[in-house]
């Protein structure tokens, strides 16, 4: 017995040295795989509308995102709240079925029914605008729309 | 100077340290999580469309003016007034409903709490919310009338399911979300959005 007593006594300390390593790949694997937004802003951040009876938007791949708002670039847009950004550019209203088709095109085909377009508009753009990409959407039958809002106090 | 044997850094910190730095940044992440109102875009009508003539009764006018204004069944309201008096149109129940699919009569709405009066609607499967609004609207104002729209159905959704099922539209579908393949709160989320069919209609703006 007394053989084991004394190998107890010398058991070193755990080198603790390559803990550091593990949690810091860690943080470089969340780092390095967090993306922030798909897309640049054109238009200034919108100011979202905030509502109460709002649904969350599932399966992102499915879901375009239309902004409206106001251009970052006054000089060249002037500076109404009422530009249309498709992808990285803005873009008028006539350019909405293609920018649809195009993002149909990149799903299958048992998918394209429940592809929904989120509106992104600012509060102070006016109807019209929003009006104008409604009519596009039902020329190409994309008919599901969510408008994008923060979530309000009741 | 003696030489001496240099000792070794303590290390054990470090792993405190970067687990801050770790915490830190996975507290400090917001996944902004979309949501907004979803709506469901009418199909386009084919070019000989002929609408179908509906009673003016079963019509709840809503126009925005460009001002942001509200004209509610010509009179001017209040945003918050628009809730109260969508649910007192809607729940009116003065007539008889939509025919159904296989041929029979329409039948008187048996759930309704409202007045039954002659010159509001006539079931909640006939009430039709019409929103027109002007191309010069606000569209902060636009999503707001549409929630509160939104808020009247949920309102009387919510009354209903209390009284047949004992639990509020809501927590019922809340409840569906977790469990997808039952088939008895399937049919009972089905039964209530039948009963208050949200029909809300976006006219063509005026300019």
């Amino acid at each position: 017995m007394s053989k084991f007593k004394k190998k107890k006594k010398g058991m070193p300390a755990v080198n603790t040295a390559s803990l550091p390593d593990i949690v810091f790949m860690l943080l470089f694997f969340f780092m390095v795989t967090t993306t922030m937004r798909e897309t640049d802003l054109r238009i200034e951040a919108p100011k979202l509308p905030s509502a109460t009876e709002i649904k969350k938007l599932e399966h992102k791949s499915l879901v375009c995102t239309i902004y409206v708002g106001k251009s970052k670039d006054v000089s060249k847009h002037g500076s109404g709240f009422n530009r249309i950004q498709l992808n990285d550019k803005i873009a008028s209203a006539d350019q909405v079925p293609a920018f649809i088709i195009n993002a149909r095109s990149k799903v299958s085909e048992a998918e394209v029914p429940f592809m929904t377009t989120s509106i992104k508009a600012d509060k102070e753009s006016s109807v019209g605008t929003i009006t104008d990409i409604r009519l596009k959407l039902r020329d190409v039958n994309a008919l599901k729309v969510s408008y994008s809002t923060q979530k309000g106090a009741e | 100077m003696a030489r001496r044997e240099n000792p070794e850094i303590n290390a054990g910190s470090m792993a405190d340290i970067a687990f801050l730095l770790l915490i830190f940044f996975l507290v400090t992440t917001t996944m902004n999580v979309d949501s907004g109102v979803s709506k469901k875009l009418s199909e386009k009508p084919p070019a000989d469309y002929v609408p179908p003539v509906i009673k003016e009764k079963n019509i709840f006018e809503v126009n925005i003016n460009r001002n942001n204004d509200l004209l509610v069944e010509n009179e001017a309201m209040d945003i918050k007034d628009l809730k109260e008096a969508a649910i007192k149109f809607i729940d009116n129940g003065g007539g008889l409903g939509k025919p159904g699919e296989d041929g029979k009569p329409g039948k008187a709405c048996d759930y309704c709490e409202g007045e039954k009066s002659e010159s509001s609607s006539d079931h909640p499967n006939k009430a039709i919310i019409s929103v027109q609004s002007d191309r010069g609207t606000e569209y902060g104002t636009y999503i707001q009338v549409q929630n509160e729209l939104l808020r009247a159905y949920r309102v009387l959704r919510n009354k209903l399911c209390q009284k047949r099922y004992n639990i509020s539209f809501t927590d019922l579908e809340a409840a569906f979300k977790d469990d997808k393949t039952n088939e008895e709160l399937k049919k009972k989320i089905e039964a209530i959005r039948n009963a208050y069919p949200q029909i809300i209609s976006d006219a063509e703006p005026t300019s």
